[in-house]
């Protein structure tokens, strides 16, 4: 018994400063948000008061509804675009790539290497007017109005490139897990390319799916620097709404609200999918 | 892609039975089963370019001679931003705070980030599903959430003031999590034999960890660490709710998108890239080695170890 004491202690010790850390400045402040949340400023100071005011929440929804369903709506369009970006890329890096595997698996994290925002303002480049892009969408009809920036078509359009890593690197992870030689019995039993891809391969990779979707949702429907940089006035997201309210309005009740359901209804959205997709993607491995 | 290069050989003969009127058909559908079969190789090439036409956009636009304050149409080749990457004076202090700040994140959140995962891999222990959650949850709330929970704490303790201190505190608390999950992923794949052999041989736990376990996961620790590092310098949306007056790279480059972005930015923005992918070349080549070091199997002739290169 007492062996079995002194053989767990360093185990807590090991873990006291990371849960400290964790507890005293993501957890309590997640409990101080929502406190704040159902606060009523007191008139005239720039104090709260704690008064159970769930009125905050209906007029923070009923006033940003909009931007609330567009951010879902936005990210998951960008999410939908990052797969069907990614799996050719993570299959070729998996299963075709041979020795051009680590400079593939190098192109897609090097975009983490220049900076977030420098990105997003080089987008700003590839989408203006005088842009080949654009007019080249503007030929085939994709933009008939001839500019893209400052439209939602440019924030979906930031918002894939910049979590589109986020997408493969869990992707390839799956794929290339795969035993290749369940693809060739798949051959062998005379199924054709196709139904081995749809049959064997795709739910095979199916973790590497709900990994890589997540991992872009998430931050994506949080995002604010795309709608900053890439929309205009009527592609503002709730991030954008949530830090204007907090950092240029002090109304920190209302932007409380706002971040309190964002994070309930992703948390609902991730736990739907889950039940639906299997729990071990999220998870990742448990210790031996 | 020497994999595919067998499927290019030529179809066989009976694909192709004559010559003359039939060729021009043979060659159209040989082009066309090239294309099918290489379908996916050239959506997966298009990608990776997508990936990288930012990337060259910035280098370009780095030599760019804007006449107005923004740098997002094309006038002239100069290499003046080059060549004084570091005129603007706010921009060079706001990197210096960056890099600061990304390195004591780093350090703090690698230290303690490693005893967690150390924690979790090899002990078991009442709470650890607590402990695992723990770690998964701050990766799966959205910036904006963390950040504004994070200022809303601030405000409510009424802090001194918000600073380098609330920065740091921020980031270790938003890499920590990361560095868990790259530590663990190393512990994981560790051959317990070779603690064994070293507590066989009358190491101390102390001299064990030290002298095997250490080594075997440095690593996993220096992937952890430089994700850390690469998440603090970069980050922008956290920094944005608990700065106050502090200005990094990100919240200065924020700051000037509103009055036109300096040149210089592009210019900083590519000695990091180049920077960064000269660490990560080092790293993998380190790892490399450590991992032939490694590799080495006991029925190997005590000669091999010595000179791997002898056959």
């Amino acid at each position: 018994m007492i062996d079995a004491i002194r053989r767990r202690t360093p185990a807590y010790l090991l873990l006291a400063p990371g849960t400290l850390w964790l507890v005293v400045f993501f957890v309590i402040p997640l409990y101080f948000m929502a406190k704040l949340s159902l606060d009523t400023e007191i008139p005239g100071t720039l104090h709260y008061r704690f008064t159970w005011e769930w009125s905050n929440y209906k007029e923070a929804l009923e006033l940003y509804d909009t931007q609330f369903g567009r951010s879902f709506i936005y990210a998951g369009i960008a999410t939908i675009l990052c797969l069907i970006i990614a799996y050719p890329l993570a299959y070729v890096i998996a299963f075709k790539a041979g020795r051009w595997r680590n400079l593939m698996l190098f192109a897609v994290v090097a975009p983490f290497f220049t900076t977030y925002l420098v990105r997003t303002l080089a987008w700003k480049t590839i989408l203006s007017n005088e842009s080949p892009i654009t007019e080249v969408l503007h030929a085939i009809g994709l933009a008939p109005s001839g500019h893209i920036l400052y439209t939602g078509f440019a924030v979906i359009a930031g918002i894939t490139y910049n979590f589109l890593p986020f997408m493969v690197l869990p992707l390839y992870a799956s794929l290339e897990r795969i035993d290749v030689r369940v693809l060739e019995a798949s051959k062998d039993l005379y199924a054709s390319a196709s139904s081995t891809f749809w049959k064997v391969t795709l739910p095979l990779s199916l973790p590497g799916v709900v990994a890589g979707t997540l991992l872009t949702f998430i931050p994506a429907v949080g995002d604010y620097v795309n709608a900053e940089f890439l929309g205009g006035a009527n592609n503002r997201m709730i991030g954008n709404v949530i830090q204007s309210l907090y950092l240029t309005q002090s109304d920190y009740s209302a932007a409380a609200a706002l971040s309190f359901v964002l994070m309930a209804v992703i948390m609902v959205v991730v736990f739907i999918y889950i039940r639906f997709a299997g729990s071990e993607a999220l998870m990742g491995e448990e210790a031996v | 892609m020497s994999a595919t290069a067998v499927d290019t050989r030529p179809p066989a003969p009976d694909d192709a039975p004559g010559r003359g009127s039939l060729s021009a058909e043979t060659g159209r559908a040989r082009a066309w089963r090239w294309l099918r079969e290489h379908a996916v190789n050239v959506v997966a090439i298009l990608v990776v370019i997508y990936l990288l036409v930012p990337i060259v956009v910035i280098f370009v636009f780095s030599f760019n001679n804007p006449a107005g304050r923004y740098n997002f149409t094309w006038v002239g080749f100069t290499l003046k931003h080059w060549s004084h990457p570091f005129s603007d004076t706010e921009l060079t202090k706001a990197m210096l705070t960056s890099i600061k700040l990304a390195l004591l994140a780093t350090v703090v959140s690698t230290v303690i980030g490693t005893m967690m995962a150390i924690a979790l891999v090899r002990h078991k222990f009442v709470g650890r599903r607590i402990a695992n959650f723990l770690i998964v949850i701050p990766m799966a709330t959205p910036e904006v959430v963390m950040g504004a929970s994070l200022l809303s704490f601030f405000l409510i303790l009424g802090t001194p003031a918000l600073g380098f201190e609330t920065l740091l505190i921020a980031h270790v608390m938003f890499c920590i999590s990361f560095v868990v999950v790259v530590v663990r992923s190393r512990l994981i794949g560790f051959d317990r034999s070779l603690e064994e052999a070293a507590k066989d041989l009358g190491a101390g736990p102390f001299t064990t960890f030290r002298l095997v376990t250490f080594p075997l996961i440095l690593p996993g620790i220096f992937g952890g660490a430089m994700l850390a590092f690469a998440l603090s310098i970069d980050d922008f949306v956290i920094s944005n709710f608990n700065s106050g007056t502090t200005v990094t790279f990100p919240l200065y480059i924020f700051g000037a998108a509103q009055r036109g972005i300096p040149v210089e930015v592009y210019v900083v923005a590519m000695i990091l890239f180049f920077g960064t992918v000269a660490a990560m070349g080092l790293v993998t080549w380190q790892q490399r080695r450590a991992e032939k070091m490694t590799a080495i199997r006991p029925e190997q002739e005590a000669s091999d170890i010595v000179l791997p290169g002898v056959a």
